[in-house]
């Protein structure tokens, strides 16, 4: 048996999934910009594949654009944004831990000439409210901020994003990396006072190469590539029909997250008490976090021996970032965790299929770590 | 006309009587290198070798090929034509037009092995040169100091017209000093090592220390992408992976910290020579560099090199970081070497090492292992694969 936990780096394709892929290769091919029948039945797909994006999100469908996933949607959203609003200000505020295609985004239109406040993290991996009202004035045009973390679960009060620019009275776009959080609890971009939103389908059970970036109605940004009229000139380029037939059909097959949040949080409490009873075990993600993502250290194992010792046993958890492979988390360096809690994290990352064998798989498999791995100084 | 390959072979020339031993290695290299790359026949006169090609081979793969085979000073593309002059001149028009038109000075130079052809070499030259000078006004002539050369040759049984010879990879063919194993990690020095020591005419094998779960798969995947890079330059490596997580966990359980990795390198020492030994090979070649860490300190090389019977080659030993890393990225190892996986050096690395280690101290700590029993079985469940570029 195989024990998969390692969901926020990617989740199993479902079969509606593979089916709509497989149907949209097969019988849709067409492109969907042609005006002949079989551009028209593609198109037809397309569209319908936005509303059912659009219905996860509880927004219009003409505000998702297709990307190519969560990278591009968090570079075409920042930069776009930063571009459109240059001349209302420079400030950026950010928090430390976003993913890489944030924070290396951030750090480019920071050579660029914007001023980029990187706001720091309690020790769970959580920001201060107080201090995001405090980085935002009325100088500055965006305000970037993760939903939940994808190295320790933790949530970001995104919601207070749009209180601070108002209360700044700055014109600043909102947008949220909403990769670890789409399908996992409820999601209303609206009423989160968010403009922009990335999403991503390979976190949700569609297939890879595809995710959407959602604009609020009215808002505008400058896009990143240049072509046809696709998905209004935001992102130019013949659509990737297989993939985003697969993303809807994804989208569509997703439980109702509110219940599926109390079943996974049921089996996170049970692996969390079952893991504190190993020795050296510290759990390093909040109370609070998201309970699709457990990170844990082992003191004095470290991370890649652990790693290989339960890939053997074909119980497979992360490091960290997949995206970042193998580097030290800077998620857990801007926590401030010690030496030993660095050196030897695990991400346990659920999805709906996580059953309650595959946890027991994993905490005999990390308990027999212990005994046979040896420790490190 | 049709293109060939015209191979000037470097310090082989020096080589006296065995000139032909080291040719015909030379030859039996090329061969095998280019094997995947189409049918070349060779023919060897003259201390120069002409690859031609036959039907289908890709003589652009070929040459990207010679350029990483050790033995060759510099090589050049020619055209072989008729040895006529007419045909030579316009032949030289044609296939120079693209290296002509991007120099503004050139000059001619002839040689002419087959006396039999009806103008000599200073009147071949003042033909050559007079007809491309009209046919690219543009071009000026300069015997001093020339921007390109423009060479014939009239040989047996065609001429040989070139332009710009390309640089080879100089040194020594391969094998041709014999054989020795190379002890690799996955770090930045040993492919460097292993290639330093290929030029000098080594024929390489190579041995690497796998200890999972403390490395993983991945790990052994980058030291076989390591070496398939280096086997570019050195020809196919076979490479021997040698369990080593036991004799790790033992140090680990059974000696003082301080003197881990001393230990571990000796244990490493022994493995390799017995398999070197086996294998045919000389000599191990390592990427240690003098004072780089803890155990390439003058005192600890000591305590290392005392467990070993051959001789241990390390060509990085008086080198910078900064220049074995320039190596590194001219052979194209540089990217992979710096892929993070964890290798069987860095696993238990202890906190403070010692740096002078006295070997009456190491092999009082070594006592508490079974190192006979340890090497032997390291040595029996060693597994190979055999890695080629090509």
């Amino acid at each position: 048996m195989n024990a998969y936990f390692d969901n926020s780096a990617t989740t199993a394709p479902c079969c509606e999934a593979v089916n709509a892929v497989s149907d949209a290769m097969t019988r849709c091919w067409g492109n969907p910009s042609s005006l002949h029948r079989a551009g028209n039945l593609a198109n037809e797909l397309l569209e319908n594949s936005r509303k059912d994006i659009a219905n996860r999100l509880s927004c219009a469908p003409e505000e998702i654009f297709f990307t190519s996933g969560g990278t591009e949607g968090n570079n075409l959203a920042v930069i776009g944004a930063a571009h459109q609003m240059r001349r209302m200000g420079r400030r950026i505020v950010s928090t430390s831990v976003e993913h890489s295609s944030i924070d290396d985004t951030l750090n480019k239109l920071e050579a660029d000439g914007f001023e980029v406040i990187k706001l720091k993290v309690d020790n769970y991996g959580r920001i201060n409210e107080k201090d995001l009202y405090a980085a935002v004035n009325s100088n500055t045009i965006l305000i970037t901020m993760m939903l939940v973390n994808n190295e320790v679960g933790s949530i970001m009060p995104i919601q207070a994003a749009k209180r601070a620019a108002m209360m700044a009275r700055s014109p600043a776009l909102i947008h949220c990396d909403a990769v670890q959080a789409f399908g996992k609890m409820p999601l209303k971009p609206a009423s989160l006072g968010v403009d922009l939103m990335t999403i991503s389908s390979h976190k949700i059970h569609g297939p890879k190469g595809v995710g959407a970036l959602y604009i609020r109605k009215g808002v505008k940004i400058k896009p990143r590539t240049f072509g046809g009229e696709q998905e209004k000139k935001i992102r130019p380029g013949t659509e990737a029909m297989p993939a985003i037939a697969g993303f809807a059909a994804a989208a569509r097959a997703l439980p109702d997250p509110a219940r599926e949040l109390e079943h996974i949080t049921m089996l996170r409490d049970y692996m969390v008490a079952k893991l504190i009873e190993i020795p050296d075990v510290v759990i390093n993600s909040p109370p609070d976090a998201l309970p699709y993502v457990t990170n844990i250290s082992v003191l004095g194992i470290k991370s890649e021996p652990m790693l290989n010792f339960l890939s053997e046993k074909g119980i497979f958890v992360s490091s960290g970032s997949a995206c970042s492979k193998g580097k030290k988390s800077h998620v857990l360096l801007q926590m401030g965790l010690d030496r030993k809690r660095l050196d030897s994290p695990i991400r346990i990352s659920f999805s709906r299929y996580t059953t309650v064998q595959e946890i027991d798989a994993l905490i005999l498999g990390i308990a027999e770590a212990k005994k046979v791995i040896r420790a490190a100084k | 006309m049709k293109e060939i390959i015209l191979i000037k072979n470097g310090e082989l020339a020096l080589k006296g009587l065995n000139r032909r031993t080291f040719e015909d290695m030379l030859v039996k290299n090329m061969r095998r290198r280019l094997d995947s790359a189409g049918k070349f026949k060779f023919t060897v006169a003259q201390s120069t070798i002409v690859a031609e090609p036959e039907e289908g081979a890709d003589i652009d793969e070929a040459v990207a090929r010679i350029e990483k085979v050790f033995g060759i000073a510099a090589f050049s593309r020619a055209a072989a034509v008729e040895k006529d002059m007419e045909v030579i001149l316009k032949s030289a028009e044609e296939y120079l037009a693209p290296q002509l038109l991007s120099v503004r000075s050139f000059k001619v130079e002839a040689k002419r092995s087959d006396k039999k052809f009806p103008l000599n070499s200073p009147e071949i030259c003042r033909e050559t040169g007079g007809y491309l000078l009209r046919k690219f006004p543009h071009l000026v002539v300069d015997v001093h100091n020339p921007d390109m050369v423009v060479t014939v040759e009239i040989r047996d049984t065609h001429a040989y017209i070139h332009g710009k010879q390309i640089k080879g990879a100089g040194g020594m063919p391969t094998g041709s000093a014999g054989r020795a194993a190379v002890l690799i990690s996955g770090g930045i020095d040993s492919p460097v090592a292993a290639y330093m020591m290929a030029k000098r005419g080594l024929e390489l094998i190579a041995i690497h220390f796998a200890s999972p779960p403390y490395t993983s798969e991945r790990a052994e995947q980058k030291v076989h992408s390591l070496l398939k890079q280096v086997s570019k330059y050195s020809g196919r490596i076979t490479l021997f992976v040698v369990p080593f997580t036991e004799i790790q966990e033992l140090i680990k359980d059974n000696c003082p910290e301080d003197i881990f990795t001393v230990i571990m390198r000796r244990m490493m020492m022994r493995v390799a020579q017995i398999i070197a030994q086996k294998e045919n090979s000389g000599a191990l070649i390592t990427g240690e560099s003098v004072g780089q860490v803890a155990s390439q300190t003058m005192p600890a090389i000591a305590c290392t090199d005392a467990v070993c019977e051959m001789p241990v080659f390390r060509p990085l030993i008086g080198m910078d970081k900064d220049e074995v890393v320039a190596i590194s990225r001219k052979i194209e190892t540089f990217d992979i070497s710096i892929l993070p996986y964890e290798d069987c050096c860095t696993v238990f690395t202890p906190k403070h090492p010692k740096t002078r280690p006295t070997i009456d101290y190491v092999e009082e700590c070594e006592k508490a292992l079974e190192v006979d029993r340890l090497v032997d079985e390291a040595v029996k469940n060693t597994r190979f694969v055999l890695i080629n570029a090509y």
